[in-house]
């Protein structure tokens, strides 16, 4: 178990010093020349109206709402598609009862047109 | 009385899957580490007895077996890093070609031959570039953002053997780790929207986070229709059980409900990248913003390698779930390293093609509303991604006789069934769309609701 | 080796947890939280949970998280930042509880040692027998699906649109109420 995982941990871990490296190697031939306006945020080259911190659609929201719910679905779709055969007819039976239920709820989300979307 | 029936139907498919087993050759990966293979071969190698014979000694010393394991493993990992690089690298050009020929121009010819080279080019310049950090920015997480994205796109690489007991390592959960690390990649993109202080940035970043959640949930259910019909989470052992001749061996010729759930995987893989049509988050950068705005230099240039390594990785995904990984008829004929090396250039071709297919098709279709690309993925993708994994296990569990056991002429002509029928239903969808093509485009076509209310 | 990996885990996840209790900016200690998450599923890897670890970055990194950014963004700005000496007093309080809280546990219940238990090689085939077995956990694990179908009713619930009708003339009233559509404005 741990031997499948550490050399994932390395790659990660090298992951970021390959990030940092660049980052330097940058830093050492790209010398700050600093100019009018470089620092600047860009909007097209317009001064900026606004903060950048402003509001948002619930819809957002509820999207990732659904999202977790229909994740927690599939990570629970996974442990049994790996064994499918194995489990039978009657795992299929218990499994597709659970999906039947979260369609269930699909379509009740698609019924209440929660999901269209209003700017 | 359920618990027997169990058992018993358990026991069934167990000396069924023995039978198969027995016939396919071992489902397990090979025991052998390459990488320490490859240092042992270096130690006993001519340059370092001469070395050794230098210092005194007959021959190098071998190294403990936790720092050959570490070395080894460095190795692993600064092969990944490089071929990662030099994937992004060719599929941008690649990109950058077929894009010049679909518009009927030449695209960069300039640099090495055909212009090779211009990724390489381009990644120097932008190491020259000034790193500009937009004022009133968030200093930690501007820079933390760029390296979360890459560390995932890199790890993501971890869990896709290209050849056969070669990969990084053969994680046992390799579909469920690629579906979570992506995962990872939204937070990253996320971070980089809101640390640069610009609200464009921050809408493309909202927008292409909703999109990703979006579309992540089909991406996950479509993935399991090849996991049913392979009974494998790890994509080693799905390539190595697509092994066999005249290519209808492959995952998607396997079960009727594997073709479109290949379908609906490749339009989820293809939202979850952000490419057309489903760029949205992307054509804001074109036009006005998009959340890798305020990145300029090398720190783009991570955001830009990672888009195209993550459109590797999800055809690689694609490749070895539904083309047959890196089998090809008569593969096996070759040996040792000659058969890894073609069994790597096979799986890169097949994933390569299917890159092409993405920069095709981002460079035919006009681009989806927001709106739109945001409904498609639940009101459409979701419940026939479900149907597929339902109507897979029915036939699975039900109907299906194991592959190497069917009819040699069922094993043989099921890929030409599926063409014909795909021919046959695309030749209609042509003579359609020449025909609605040829009508001239009255108001009454483009604005329907309009045209009907003003009349 | 062990010991190193989970003392690196085990740090990384109560580094996490304390920069999200101690950053000033609310973004700032979502993005810490991440830090948590990702240490708890190192340290379920270290315990052979294999499967637990990768949903654990699956669902929590890439669905709670991403939902408790989005709220953060839906929300006006902070306009008060933590003050430091409030969370510290609070905080320290909270530490001397869990203290005292571990050393009442650690003293009651007998730990197993790693090496007595044996863990799978890949633990989603365990997973998915015992779920679907019906002497296992195949009543909670249906269960488990009412319960995601009553968050998603109430998510919907929740999230719903509000009419609201500014009304000018009598008679477009009276038909509205007629409808049972209107809702008094206050004000209006």
């Amino acid at each position: 178990m741990l031997s499948d995982y550490a050399p994932l941990l390395l790659l990660l871990a090298l992951a970021a010093a390959f990030v940092v490296g660049n980052l330097v190697i940058s830093e050492v031939l790209g010398r700050p020349k600093p100019g009018v306006g470089k620092k600047t945020v860009y909007e097209c080259g317009m001064p900026i109206r606004g903060t950048a911190r402003a509001r948002f659609s619930v819809h957002y929201y509820l999207l990732a709402l659904l999202f977790i719910l229909f994740d927690v679905e599939a990570a629970f779709l996974l442990p049994w598609a790996a064994h499918a055969e194995e489990l039978g007819k009657a795992g299929l039976v218990a499994m597709g009862g659970f999906a039947v239920v979260l369609v269930v709820g699909l379509l009740y989300v698609m019924r209440k047109k929660a999901l269209e979307w209003d700017r | 009385m359920s618990a027997s029936l169990a058992l018993s139907l358990w026991l069934q498919s167990a000396r069924l899957q023995q039978q198969t087993g027995a016939a396919l050759g071992s489902t397990t990966a090979p025991d052998s580490n390459w990488t320490l293979d490859l240092l042992e071969w270096v130690r006993t190698s001519w340059l370092s007895t001469k070395l050794a014979g230098l210092a005194g000694m007959d021959q190098a010393p071998a190294l403990p077996t936790w720092a050959a394991a570490a070395i080894g493993a460095g190795i692993a990992v600064g092969i990944v890093i490089g071929f990662v690089s030099v994937v992004a690298m060719f599929s941008i050009w690649l990109e950058r070609r077929v894009a010049g020929r679909i518009q009927s121009r030449i695209g960069p010819n300039r640099v090495g031959p055909f212009g090779l080279l211009q990724s390489l080019a381009d990644g120097v310049k932008l190491l020259l570039k000034e790193d500009i950090i937009p004022s009133g920015a968030d200093r930690k997480l501007f820079v933390l953002a760029p390296a979360l994205v890459m560390a995932s796109a890199l790890a993501m690489f971890a869990a896709v053997p290209m050849a056969d007991g070669a990969g990084f390592t053969d994680i046992n959960l390799g579909v469920l780790f690629i579906v979570g690390i992506s995962a990872l990649a939204t937070i990253g993109v996320i971070m980089a929207g809101w640390s640069s202080n610009n609200k464009w940035a921050l809408y493309g970043a909202m927008r292409e986070a909703a999109q990703v959640v979006s579309y992540e949930v089909p991406l996950g259910i479509s993935l399991l229709v090849p996991v049913i019909v392979g009974g494998t989470l790890e994509l080693g052992a799905a390539s190595r059980l697509q092994s066999g001749w005249g290519g209808s061996c492959w995952f998607l010729f396997q079960n009727p409900f594997v073709l479109p759930a290949f379908v609906l995987y490749f339009i989820a893989a293809l939202a979850e990248n952000k490419r057309a049509p489903f760029d949205l988050p992307e054509s804001e950068s074109e036009l006005v913003a998009g959340f890798h705005t305020e990145y300029s230099g090398i720190r783009f240039s991570f955001f830009f390698l990672e888009e195209y390594a993550a459109m590797f990785l999800m055809s690689a995904v694609g490749t070895a779930l539904f083309l047959g990984g890196w089998n090809f008829p008569g593969i096996d004929l070759l040996k040792g390293g000659w058969l890894i090396a073609a069994q790597l250039a096979v799986f890169v071709v097949k994933s390569m093609f299917l890159v092409l297919l993405m920069i095709w098709i981002r460079w035919t279709l006009p681009r989806m509303r927001v709106d739109q690309v945001m409904v498609m993925g639940y009101k459409y993708l979701t419940p026939l991604s479900l149907i597929c994994v339902v109507g897979a296990s029915v036939w699975e569990v039900w109907a299906a006789v194991p592959f190497h056991e069917r009819p040699i002429w069922m094993q043989l002509f099921t890929p030409v069934l599926v063409f014909g029928v795909c021919a046959v239903l695309g030749a209609m969808l042509r003579k359609q769309a020449i025909e609605s093509a040829a009508q001239p485009t009255t108001r009454s076509r483009i604005a329907p609701r309009a045209h009907a209310a003003a009349h | 080796m062990e010991l190193l990996f989970f003392l690196l885990f085990a740090g990384l996840a109560i580094a996490g947890a304390v920069a999200t209790v101690w950053m000033r900016y609310v973004v700032h200690s979502a993005f810490a939280l991440m830090g948590t998450f990702l240490g708890v599923a190192g340290l379920y890897v270290l315990l052979g949970a294999d499967f637990l670890a990768i949903t654990q970055i699956l669902i929590y990194v890439g669905g709670i998280l991403v939902l408790i950014l989005f709220g953060i963004m839906l929300t006006p700005p902070d306009r008060t930042e933590r003050n430091a000496k409030r969370v510290i007093g609070f905080s320290a309080s909270l530490v001397a509880i869990a203290l005292f809280l571990a050393v009442q546990i650690g003293s009651v219940v007998r730990w197993a040692e790693k090496s007595n238990l044996e863990a799978p090689k890949a633990t989603a085939a365990p997973i998915g027998r015992e779920l679907l077995r019906p002497d296992g956990y195949l009543i909670p694990f249906e269960l488990v699906s009412v319960v995601l179908l009553v968050a998603l009713i109430g998510s919907v619930f929740i999230a719903r649109r509000r009419k609201a009708v500014r009304v000018d003339d009598s008679s477009t009233a009276a038909i509205l109420a007629e409808r049972g559509t209107l809702q008094q404005k206050a004000g209006a």
